[in-house]
This record gives C-alpha cells, sequence and structure tokens, in this order.
C-alpha cells in the first residue's frame, strides 16, 4: 500500500478535483470541466467516478461498489479492490454500513443518510448531446436556458409510442435551472434523486464533474398530460418477494423460464435474511 | 522548537490531512449553515487555522490568490508560497481570496464566471470575529427547510445570489471552524 500516495491520485490532481467538486455543489447539476487523468483501468470502467471517489475518501471511510445494484459484478469488484489497494480504507457490501458508495447505474433501495455520499460514474454527461452534437452548442443552450429540444424528444417519443419511452439515464431539472442527466439509472431511481445525502457525477472520458446537494429539488422533466411515471417490472422479487425494488429479468433455460431478482443484491440479500420468501426462494437455496 | 518560520506550520500527513479538511469544506459547501471544524495546519498570523488549511487544501500553482489587507504580509506571502506555490494576485484575477469582509470589498470585483462557464468565479475565504447558526434565514439547495447563518453583509449577499448560475461563493472561516454560502443560497434578512 505505501507504494502509492493516498488514494492513489497524486495532490496536485486531488486537489484539482476538489475545486470542481465544489463548484459543482455550488451550481447544481452544470458540468464542470475539469482535466480528467488516465485511470489504471479503461474508458467506460468508471474512471470519472474513481477520480471522483479517491479525491473524497479519507482513511476513516467505508467504501462500498455497486455496478447495477450489484457488489459481485466485475466492474464493483476491481474498483473495491483498487482502493482497498491504494487506498487502504475499508469496504462493505451493506448499504448501511457503506460512508462512500460508487455506483454504475443505480440508486440503492435503502434511502441514504446525511452522513453518505454517493458517487455516480457517468458516461455521457450531457443530456442534450444525443439532440446537439457540438459542445459549444450545447453550452450556450444551457447557458440560455434553451431546453425546448428535449422537450420535443420526449414529445417524439408519445407521438411514435404513446408514452415517454424513455427508460434510464431520464433527464431531470435541478433546483429550477439546469437540465441534467442522472446517469443510465432507470428511471425509476429518479425520485430519489431529491435525497439526504451529496451527490457527485463523475464523467472521466467527457472530463466533467457535477453535483446534487441534499434536498436539492429535482424535477424529471415530463407534461401535465403525461406526467412523469418511475416504472418496473410488474412482478414481486422472485428471491426475496420485494414488490417495490427495481428488478432485473433473468432467463432460466430455452423453454422460455424467466425469473425476476432485485437489482440491489444488498436489498434482497438483507430481506432473506430478515426471513421474506419469494416464489423461487427455496429452490435458490439449493 | 524554532519559531514559526514560513517552512513551520503545513500539513503533517498531507494526503491524509488534506482528504479530511476537503470532507469538511465539501460538508458546509453543500449543507450552508452548517459549520465544521478543521485541524492540520498552523497559518502565521493573521490568518485562522480554517483559512490555512483551506488555503493549502484547495491552493496550488493553478489558482491564483489574492491575499487582502493585513492578510498580504509578508510571513503569509512567504507561507503561502512555500506551501502551495500559488501565485499570488489582485482581487480582479484571483481564483481565490482571502481576507476580514472589510479588506475583500467591495464584492463586485471578483470573478463571477462567464454564462458558458459559470465555474470560472472566484472563491472567497472571509475571516469572521464570530461564526454561529443564527441571524439571516438561508433556504436552497442543500438545506432541508431553513438553515441560518451569520453572515458579514445581508444585501451584498444577496445581490451575489441574485446573479446566479453566476456569482463568487463563499468560506466564512473563524478560528478553527468554517461554513460555506454558495451563490445558490437565497437569504433573507430576518426569518
Amino acid at each position: 500500500m505505501s507504494a502509492y500516495n493516498f488514494a492513489y491520485l497524486d495532490e496536485q490532481t486531488k486537489r484539482m478535483i476538489r475545486r470542481a467538486i465544489l463548484k459543482g455543489l455550488a451550481v447544481p447539476g452544470y458540468q464542470v470541466p475539469f482535466a480528467s487523468r488516465e485511470m489504471p483501468m479503461p474508458y467506460g470502467w468508471g474512471t470519472g467516478g474513481v477520480q471522483v471517489s479517491a479525491a473524497t475518501l479519507t482513511p476513516d471511510d467505508t467504501f462500498k461498489v455497486i455496478d447495477q445494484g450489484a457488489d459481485d459484478t466485475t466492474n464493483a469488484v476491481s474498483i473495491r479492490k483498487f482502493f482497498e489497494k491504494t487506498a487502504g480504507v475499508a469496504t462493505t457490501e451493506e448499504t448501511e454500513m457503506a460512508t462512500v458508495i460508487q455506483t454504475r447505474h443505480r440508486i440503492p433501495e435503502a434511502k441514504l443518510r446525511e452522513d453518505q455520499i454517493l458517487v455516480y460514474q457517468v458516461p455521457i454527461p450531457e443530456p442534450l448531446r444525443f439532440l446537439e452534437p457540438r459542445e459549444t452548442e450545447t453550452r450556450k443552450m444551457h447557458s440560455l436556458e434553451e431546453y425546448g429540444l428535449m422537450h420535443v424528444k420526449l414529445y417524439e417519443d408519445i407521438s411514435q409510442h404513446g408514452a415517454i419511452s424513455t427508460a434510464y439515464a431520464y433527464p431531470v431539472k435541478v433546483s429550477g435551472r439546469y437540465v441534467m442527466d442522472p446517469s443510465p439509472i432507470p428511471k425509476f431511481d429518479n425520485p430519489k434523486l431529491e435525497m439526504e445525502a451529496i451527490q457527485l457525477f463523475g464523467a472521466g472520458r467527457e472530463q466533467r464533474i457535477y453535483a446534487v446537494p441534499p434536498h436539492t429539488r429535482v424535477v424529471s422533466l415530463d407534461f401535465e398530460d403525461y406526467p412523469f411515471e418511475a416504472t418496473k417490472a410488474n412482478h414481486p422479487c422472485d428471491l426475496c418477494g420485494a414488490e417495490d425494488s427495481y428488478l432485473d429479468e433473468v432467463i432460466m433455460d430455452d423453454a422460455g423460464n424467466r425469473m425476476f431478482v432485485c437489482s440491489d443484491t444488498d436489498y434482497c440479500r438483507s430481506r432473506r435474511k430478515a426471513g421474506h420468501q419469494g416464489r423461487m426462494a427455496t429452490e435458490g437455496a439449493a | 522548537m524554532a519559531a514559526h518560520t514560513q517552512f513551520s506550520g503545513g500539513f503533517q500527513n498531507a494526503p491524509v490531512d488534506a482528504a479530511h479538511a476537503f470532507r469538511a469544506a465539501m460538508t458546509v459547501m453543500a449543507r450552508p449553515g452548517e459549520i465544521r471544524s478543521v485541524s492540520g495546519c498552523q497559518p502565521p498570523a493573521p490568518l485562522s487555522v480554517a483559512a490555512g488549511v483551506l488555503l493549502m487544501t484547495l491552493c496550488d500553482p493553478d489558482t491564483k490568490v489574492h491575499l487582502a489587507g493585513a492578510t498580504n504580509a509578508d510571513a503569509v506571502r512567504q507561507w503561502l508560497t512555500f506551501h502551495t506555490g500559488a501565485p499570488l494576485t489582485d482581487a480582479t484575477e484571483a481564483d481565490f481570496a482571502v481576507g476580514t469582509w472589510q479588506a475583500l470589498g467591495p464584492l463586485n470585483q471578483y470573478r463571477v464566471g462567464t454564462p458558458e462557464y459559470p465555474d470560472r468565479s472566484a472563491t472567497l475565504i472571509v475571516e469572521c470575529d464570530d461564526l454561529q447558526q443564527t441571524g439571516p434565514k438561508l433556504t436552497g439547495p442543500g438545506i432541508k427547510g431553513t438553515a441560518h447563518l451569520s453572515l458579514p453583509d445581508v444585501r451584498a449577499l444577496q445581490t451575489n445570489a441574485s446573479l446566479y448560475p453566476l456569482g463568487c461563493d463563499f468560506f466564512f472561516t473563524c478560528g478553527d471552524t468554517l461554513a460555506a454560502l454558495p451563490r445558490s443560497t437565497q437569504i433573507k434578512d430576518r426569518g
């Protein structure tokens, strides 16, 4: 461990990231440019989130990493090991125990507390990017608060599909000013963006950091006659029986059998530990 | 031990001390009205411990620092230059400025960012005689309901908030304690 500076990055890099985080918190939802470093993992594996976590962690922290809700996927395991090795921090798989949680594409089901920090890995931070490819133009649109194009996109969803079909990375307006990409979380998670914890977003390849302070108003864009709806598979979890959690669909065989399980592995595990059982709980136990 | 020199008074364990200091700074910036205490360095007078810790945590050769009023002393200049390497500048170009409220003013000389890059604005570290969770009422991002914080000049800070998303951000320091006021916070004189 002593072969690395604490949390891998050099101090000047951390100061640069820390200044960006403070500006991000002062202007919620605004994407602050930062000089993203190459990290010892490929782009798309959470290099932005890792840099934000590295600038945020202290040796007293307990660190948790999830990838689409799961603690035991390759991405989550490798980032957790990375900080075990370079920062020497304690790690956990329990949401309750963690003080800093780095996440890819989910918000934990358990309500986060005031003393916790949620760090998102963000692939494309610019919500307008697929509507307007030029950075100079999207920057101007944000400065003029010109978000009509986004509403046209949602309207086209309705005209083509009869409903807003955007299911993840659903755009939100933060504190009444900036339209923000909440990273590719399912829109089921959007209502949870108003929380007690500090939320930090890091996009490594795109070199942007942004933030949502606690208790900040975060509104999912919608229309009066087509209000926002947080959707999930209409099914209880087959392992723990939860009806209120976001579910993954798992194909079981080539005969069309399938099961639904909580995407948040810690939530599912703690529910089963507490005695809750789903439809296939006993088979799974074998 | 020898007397205080420009070489002394820095972080003993820079990566860890700075990490703890930043968490305090981030917490107060994310939750206007909260007060935290910090430690880890002993800056020369008249800098408070909290102001010194903030400068050590956030400043380096990439940030221009403005020393206002009594903080613009030989001892402070040498200490800051040795420990951070930050270039010194006047108020109009500063990324960070430190001093008492009277010495820092007027506010309109600091950078407030541009409509396309509101982050290119100054952060002011205001040395206060007193820092308490009383006084003007604060609402906005980071605040559950309302919060209170002793502020040096409500009118000037309201003007700053009215520039949102442009504007300066503030740290208030007193001894080893600090609080913050981002530009996003709405201020009411009496609640």
